[in-house]
């Protein structure tokens, strides 16, 4: 079974019902007790990081996040669930994240340009990854394909070897990464429509 | 690199999708379901619904039409028209729409854009202004109800104050162009994107291939919104793909 994290934040429903569409279950929960019984575990997340951070303390979902993490089980992070993992994120002041993957969470700078137009923030639509380092839930996924991002955040793990993909926004960023059973990504695999599917399907499958 | 979108419009009506020339005259286009359905096997970015059912009463409609499609197709769906309480936010976010966009109600109360940033995040907050040219000026006015009642602020500065607002998008259409298929109105959408930071959806007066490559060239549109020439296969949205890829624009195919 897979269970997906709900700590009142955000549409979860969109990912539960990807996941229906490729013929997996997956429940919607907000009972650590039932992640702990899940053999794969999604957290989502969309909003600020402070509340998501808070939700999930207030929850009861830290200690059960940890516990399945260190026990190996398949876990996949998506937009703000994969920037939690990180030490600290710089959004609203400084706020601590779950420290699984060491490393922090800035904000675009303001001012890029790119052919002469200034760089929007937040990045919002499909952009394109490259594959570094292929996890096996890109398994079957093209090089440069393109996903749905929605973002004004993104991570710098101090170690790049767990870098799966990065994108290009003015700068380089990582927008996907891998370590041992962890797998995140900075955009949304249940609005990237086949491609986000494929993703999702081999994470079921794995 | 980030790739411009193309966003189709479904104006719904008591379930169905209409389409209005300036803001009346309703036609029949279709179930927004299976229009949905065939946007995404186009190639489509994103879709927008925009409820344009007054009462109250009908807002289970939508919220239907919602479900139904999140169930079908996976990519971002936008919902507008008629939202005026986290509640009803909330309600469409958990039926399976990524942003809502809000329009009157952010004239009445600008707090309730804030507010709504502030729950559930300013990605998923669009703020939709209606504007129209002042006659003879290089000025425009921000109406509501629909285009029916003009409020005297400044489309350009009202943009900024959303923006300050917390709101993620600015969906802009100009109600001089809409229905015309002239063109969108490029200076309006072009002042609105040099003054705020966030993306801006450029609305109203596609009537060509033509508009949508000026629309993000000349204007700096991040997405360009279209109904008609997409409803009544005028074009597809993988032929309107073709053409700005031939002229350099980045899109996604």
């Amino acid at each position: 079974m897979i269970a997906i994290i709900d700590y009142g934040m955000g549409n979860l429903r969109s990912v539960q019902k990807a996941f229906e569409k490729i013929g997996f279950e997956a429940v919607v929960t907000d009972n650590p007790k039932v992640v702990l019984e899940a053999e794969k575990i999604v957290l989502p997340g969309v909003g600020a990081f402070r509340d998501c951070m808070h939700n999930l303390e207030q929850g009861g979902f830290v200690e059960t996040i940890l516990k399945v993490i260190k026990e190996g089980r398949p876990f996949f992070g998506i937009c703000v669930g994969m920037q939690l993992l990180f030490t600290d994120s710089t959004e609203f002041g400084l706020y601590n994240g779950l420290n699984i993957i060491p490393g922090h969470v800035l904000r675009f700078p303001d001012q890029m340009t790119v052919n002469g137009e200034k760089l929007k923030v937040p990045q919002m639509g499909w952009n394109q990854i490259s594959i570094k380092n292929r996890p096996p839930v890109f398994k079957n996924i093209e090089d440069k394909s393109n996903v749905y991002f929605v973002h004004s955040y993104y991570v710098t793990p101090d170690d790049s070897s767990v870098v799966a993909t990065t994108t290009d926004y003015g700068m380089e960023f990582c927008s996907s990464l891998w370590k041992d059973n962890i797998v995140a990504t900075q955009f949304h695999p249940e609005k990237s429509q086949t491609v986000g599917l494929k993703i999702l399907k081999n994470f079921a499958e794995l | 690199m980030l790739t411009k979108r193309i966003i189709p419009c479904l104006d719904v009506k008591g379930g169905r999708v209409v389409k209005g020339v300036q803001f009346l005259e309703l036609r029949d286009a279709g179930d927004p379901v299976e229009i949905a359905e065939r946007y995404d096997l186009e190639g489509a970015d994103e879709l927008t619904f925009l409820d344009i059912t007054a009462s109250s009463d009908e807002r289970d409609t939508i919220v239907d039409v919602v479900r139904r499609t999140a169930e079908r197709v996976f990519m971002p769906l936008t919902v507008g028209g008629g939202i005026r309480t986290v509640d009803d936010i909330r309600r469409l976010l958990n039926a399976g729409a990524d942003k809502t966009s809000i329009n009157t109600a952010a004239v009445h109360n600008p707090e309730f854009v804030k507010e709504a940033a502030e729950r559930f995040g300013s990605q998923c907050t669009v703020v939709a202004i209606d504007a129209r040219r002042v006659s003879g000026e290089k000025r425009w006015e921000v109406y509501t109800h629909g285009g029916r009642n003009s409020t005297g602020i400044d489309a350009v500065e009202w943009a900024a104050r959303m923006e300050a607002y917390g709101s993620g998008e600015i969906l802009l259409t100009s109600m001089d162009c809409d229905g015309t298929k002239n063109g969108y109105d490029i200076e309006l959408t072009r002042a609105v994107v040099d003054a705020v930071s966030i993306p801006v959806i450029a609305s109203g007066g596609v009537g060509n291939l033509e508009h949508l490559y000026d629309g993000f060239t000349a204007a700096g549109a991040s997405a360009c919104l279209a109904a008609s020439i997409f409803h009544y296969r005028e074009h597809t949205i993988g032929e309107a793909k073709d053409y700005l890829r031939s002229r350099g624009v980045e899109v996604r195919i």
